[in-house]
């Protein structure tokens, strides 16, 4: 303090800056405490997707509750999912129909749709409402074991909950979406046949023969690739968020809300991502 | 796995071997910062009944879930039949549970699961030789012990708090556990369920040979389940007795507890 000039030392002194440099400090340790919460969710959810990775591989696989849960997902989503994809080709013919009028161009309406459907709309509609649906669901059901202590109890009964409940949840996600993804697909593109005869009348086989002239194998591969992704990380995200769940009943609400924000976000990301690699083949 | 090793101690009261299953020895546990367990020791012999009494947050359900290693403790041993829990691996953990029943505070029933399927779930698991008609069989006597012969098909949100219990209870004595740990078996039952309750920790005692710790507050309930009592007060043993000692005791924490469940 001795070099300080004594107008800086007035300066220092004034209680306006000492307010201020204390709400710096506390918005300093804040900001930190967050970050440090932030780094070990982050930590968490590595080490959990580690974890189920090393029980995905293990010999005692759960298959009769796999099964169970594929149905659940299956059965549970397969009236959304139909809605959703009849719908989807519905709106997309009725809304691309009088532009392409315009142009000439109306022989082109099932191709365009169906390879609309079949490379994007199917898979990301398909993945945001399964997000929605199953990665609620999961983070829900898993949070309520956790707090009525159901998850616990099957440890003490020598049963691994990560191998019983996560992978099995997990791997029927993963592969009953890309299935639902290719019946909401066929379903669309069903609509979009309906969506044509309103105003015309066209043939079935001429449709769907319009149609599939213009999918190539490369219109569907990357695209059910993607939903191998999509339905991996729906699944995870549920159970990691309804596993992870504080003790409380609103922890509950809470694991499946975020279930479903995240989700939905890695289907967005993971879309993203495949685009850019399709782009790139 | 290690072999099995049960060390013997002469107990001062009634001058008599007997067999040590769980022994406890400085046992610390904390959650942020602060001390749930101080340096807790404890032991439990072959088929009493102990209990352990507290007011909630002196770490009673912290101590049970330290046993099974729900929670891992901060420092201390614990030894399940001469096995230190906290140097198992897995597999012997896993090994190590099967001869321990747990009864969680909220029964813990798998809510998707009928009556039967909850108690088929662990038996399953436990013993893997058992055929199907073995199964069903085991599956029918343990329930008509509990006095739930007629909910095997039902679900568990149809059944009544008590009767969640027992169903609970039945799903921990299925597999044949030689030791007990009950958590807050009657809290949240009326008085008389309560009876039933702690009449059932007695016939299980006698019937399946086990060895119990009853987590409780439930003065009635010790009394009529205690072959002698543990009372935990800020993380450490307060008190050890039989209920006569604590009955006598003039203790100012000891005789406001008893007087105030009176």
């Amino acid at each position: 303090m001795k070099n300080i000039s004594p107008d800086i030392k007035k300066f220092i002194k004034l209680p306006d800056v000492k307010k201020r440099v204390i709400k710096l400090s506390d918005k300093t340790i804040k900001t930190t405490q967050t970050a440090n919460l932030f780094l070990a969710d982050v930590g968490d959810f590595f080490l959990f997707l580690f974890r189920t990775t090393i029980e995905a591989f293990s010999r005692e696989f759960e298959f009769q509750e796999f099964l169970r849960q594929c149905y659940q997902i299956g059965n549970k989503t397969l009236p959304l999912i139909s809605v959703t994809g009849i719908v989807i080709g519905l709106v997309l013919t009725i809304q691309s129909r009088p532009v392409l009028v315009d142009f000439g161009a109306v022989s082109m309406l099932p191709g365009m749709v169906a390879v609309s459907i079949i490379r994007e709309m199917g898979p990301v509609v398909t993945g945001l409402i399964c997000a929605g649906r199953i990665g609620s669901g999961m983070g829900a059901e898993l949070g309520s074991m956790k707090v009525t202590e159901q998850i616990d109890a099957m440890e003490v009964s020598s049963t691994n909950p990560i191998r019983f409940l996560v992978v099995t949840r997990v791997l029927a996600a993963t592969l009953m979406i890309p299935l639902l993804v290719l019946y909401a697909d066929a379903l669309g593109i069903m609509g979009s046949w309906a969506g044509a005869n309103i105003k015309g009348d066209v043939p079935f086989v001429l449709f769907f023969s319009q149609a599939f002239r213009y999918i190539g194998f490369m219109d569907l591969l990357p695209a059910v690739i993607k939903t191998f992704f999509f339905g991996a990380a729906i699944g995870f995200v549920g159970c990691y968020k309804g596993y992870t769940a504080g003790r409380g009943t609103e922890s509950v609400g809470k694991a499946a809300t975020s279930a479903v924000v995240l989700s939905s976000l890695l289907v967005i990301i993971i879309d993203l991502i495949a685009v850019q690699i399709t782009d790139m083949l | 796995m290690t072999n099995m090793v049960i060390t013997e101690t002469v107990t001062p009261e009634n001058i008599k071997i007997e067999k040590e299953v769980i022994k406890i020895d400085n046992l610390r546990k904390g959650f942020d910062n602060e001390g749930i367990l101080k340096n807790l020791s404890l032991k439990l012999f072959d088929g009493e009944n102990l209990v352990v009494l507290g007011k909630s947050g002196s770490g009673k359900s912290v101590l049970i879930k330290c046993i099974v290693r729900l929670l891992t403790p901060d420092q201390g041993t614990i030894n399940v039949f001469g096995e230190n829990v906290n140097g198992l691996n897995n597999n012997d953990l896993a090994d190590m549970r099967k001869k321990i029943g747990f009864l969680f505070q909220s029964g813990a029933l798998y809510d998707s699961m009928t009556i039967k399927q909850n108690l088929e779930f662990p038996l399953r698991r436990i013993h893997k030789n058992l055929s199907r008609k073995e199964i069903d069989k085991k599956v029918e006597e343990t329930l008509e012990n509990v006095g739930l012969a007629d909910t095997l098909n039902k679900m568990p949100s149809q059944l009544s708090g008590g009767m969640r219990k027992r169903a609970s209870l039945a799903r921990t004595i299925v597999v044949d556990p030689m030791i007990m740990l009950y958590d807050e078996p009657t809290t949240g039952l009326d008085p008389v369920t309560s009876d039933e309750i702690s009449s059932l920790i007695n016939d299980i005692q006698k019937k399946y040979k086990t060895s119990s710790i009853v987590i409780t507050h439930d003065i009635e309930c010790a009394r009529a389940t205690a072959d002698r009592i543990i009372m935990l007060d800020d993380g450490e043993v307060y008190m050890e007795g039989t209920i006569k000692d604590f009955e006598k005791s003039a203790d100012a924490l000891i005789s406001s507890f008893f007087k105030k469940q009176k």
